[in-house]
């Protein structure tokens, strides 16, 4: 039975598990949600995530919501096909995976998430972004950024020298991060750079890049 | 008898009291380690080799240093899997999944707004801080919408991942024991019956009374 990801390939959060499924090579069926028409609001959608959040995945009879969850679940129930996502034969390494993968939520994504938002999700809305909400951020951003920098001169991926999942959550926003004005802080630390090059060069991450196309062809 | 485990940290700080509260839980005997935070010990050199955002709590077993709450939970969930609460983070990969995906829940949806209203109603005032009225309002909205879909959740099942008491729910400890006993939000949980009803229930648990006397002051 095929899984079905219901989400947008645009999304950043779907994207996220989109490219884990890539790397797993796990088929899936893309369903998609219109977020415009409110579909995430319906009481159909609700009954999967109560939150009405993109994306959900449905598996047999398993169904989940949020992304950083529904990651976790694909590596470990895929553990033996595909990329090793999780090192789940090294206890040690796997415990610096779940590390970095928390650092991701609670230190990155809460810098470069609202950048993302006023850039990209205000104009939509015919908003103007608010430059104070941006230079705040990426003041807390370049700070976290400073720490991996430092991590990434002696261990060649986050978690150590080991592609993981906590690599990979990065991804979606700093692939939407990149295409506004102040990618430099990332292109500007050498350590940085390498290895967002050497993450974005895998092909799982291209095929998930080609449908994530927010702010193109308006 | 010698332990290996060493948490550095204040217990008063929500999350070092998180990983308290699991070590309690699965009966992980452990030495806690004072870190003088007023001093500014935590952005010292010899502490950021540890914790490299200078943050608490910092983790070692058995010289193994991990840092991030919510990832130290899991580590002892998994290193400790046959003591204590067994059940604490599933004995099944789909409970394991339904579980992480309410942590994620904590982690992006409830944290960040209790968080902001803990530090602004409980702990400012302490440290003779201006509070932000703006901020108090704005997450309190937010955390209404956040209690409104747990009121509904925890009318279906007795915790938030199912009828057991799960890492999910012991998350949310530390937040909420601040805004229910040192602020007027605590309203927010007890006017929800459903809300009040598991609040009542995780709060009682010995785990957690036992980290509510290490915050009392000596």
């Amino acid at each position: 039975m095929v899984l079905k990801l219901h989400g947008l390939s645009v999304s950043t959060n779907t994207a996220r598990v989109v490219a884990c499924l890539h790397e797993k090579d796990v088929d899936f069926e893309l369903v998609p949600v219109d977020l415009f028409a409110r579909g995430n609001k319906e009481p159909s959608f609700l009954a999967k995530n109560p939150f009405g959040q993109i994306p959900v995945l449905e598996d047999g009879g398993i169904t989940l919501f949020e992304s950083r969850a529904i990651t976790s679940y694909v590596a470990e129930k895929f553990k033996e096909t595909g990329t090793d996502l999780i090192r789940h034969e090294s206890f040690d390494e796997a415990a610096l995976v779940k590390v970095w993968t928390e650092v991701e939520s609670q230190q990155y994504h809460p810098a470069i998430c609202p950048i993302i938002y006023e850039f990209f999700g205000k104009p939509v809305q015919g908003l103007e972004p608010d430059q104070a909400v941006i230079d705040a951020n990426l003041e807390k951003l370049e700070k976290v950024l400073n720490v991996y920098e430092a991590k990434l001169s002696s261990t060649k991926y986050l978690a150590g020298d080991f592609y993981s999942l906590a690599d990979l959550h990065h991804f979606p926003y700093t692939f939407y991060f990149m295409k506004t004005t102040w990618g430099s802080v990332i292109s500007d630390r050498p350590h940085v750079k390498a290895w967002w090059d050497d993450i974005t060069s895998r092909p799982a991450l291209k095929k998930v890049a080609e449908g994530m196309t927010f702010g193109e062809n308006q | 008898m010698a332990t290996s485990v060493k948490v550095y940290g204040p217990p008063i700080s929500t999350a070092v009291s998180r990983v308290l509260a699991c070590l309690h839980e699965k009966e992980v005997p452990y030495q806690l380690i004072p870190v003088n935070m007023a001093k500014g010990e935590h952005k010292k050199p010899e502490y950021l080799k540890i914790q490299p955002f200078g943050q608490v709590p910092a983790f070692e077993d058995e010289g193994f240093a991990l840092f991030e709450s919510r990832s130290i939970c899991r580590y002892i969930c998994e290193k400790y899997a046959k003591q204590g609460n067994k059940g604490l983070y599933g004995e099944n990969p789909l409970a394991k999944a339904s579980i992480d995906q309410w942590i994620e829940a904590e982690s992006h949806g409830f944290g960040p707004p209790s968080s902001v209203l803990v530090f602004q109603l409980a702990f400012a005032p302490r440290m003779k801080l201006k509070q932000d009225q703006g901020a108090i309002r704005q997450n309190g909205e937010k955390l209404k919408k956040v209690l409104d879909v747990y009121e509904e959740r925890l009318g279906e099942s007795r915790f938030l991942a199912g009828d057991e008491f799960t890492l999910a729910d012991l998350s949310h400890l530390p937040n909420t024991h601040y805004l229910v006993n040192s602020t007027d939000m605590g309203e927010l949980f007890t006017e929800r019956d459903n809300v009040g009803r598991w609040w009542s229930e995780i709060s009682s648990r010995e785990s957690w009374q036992k980290v509510v006397e290490m915050q009392k002051p000596a």
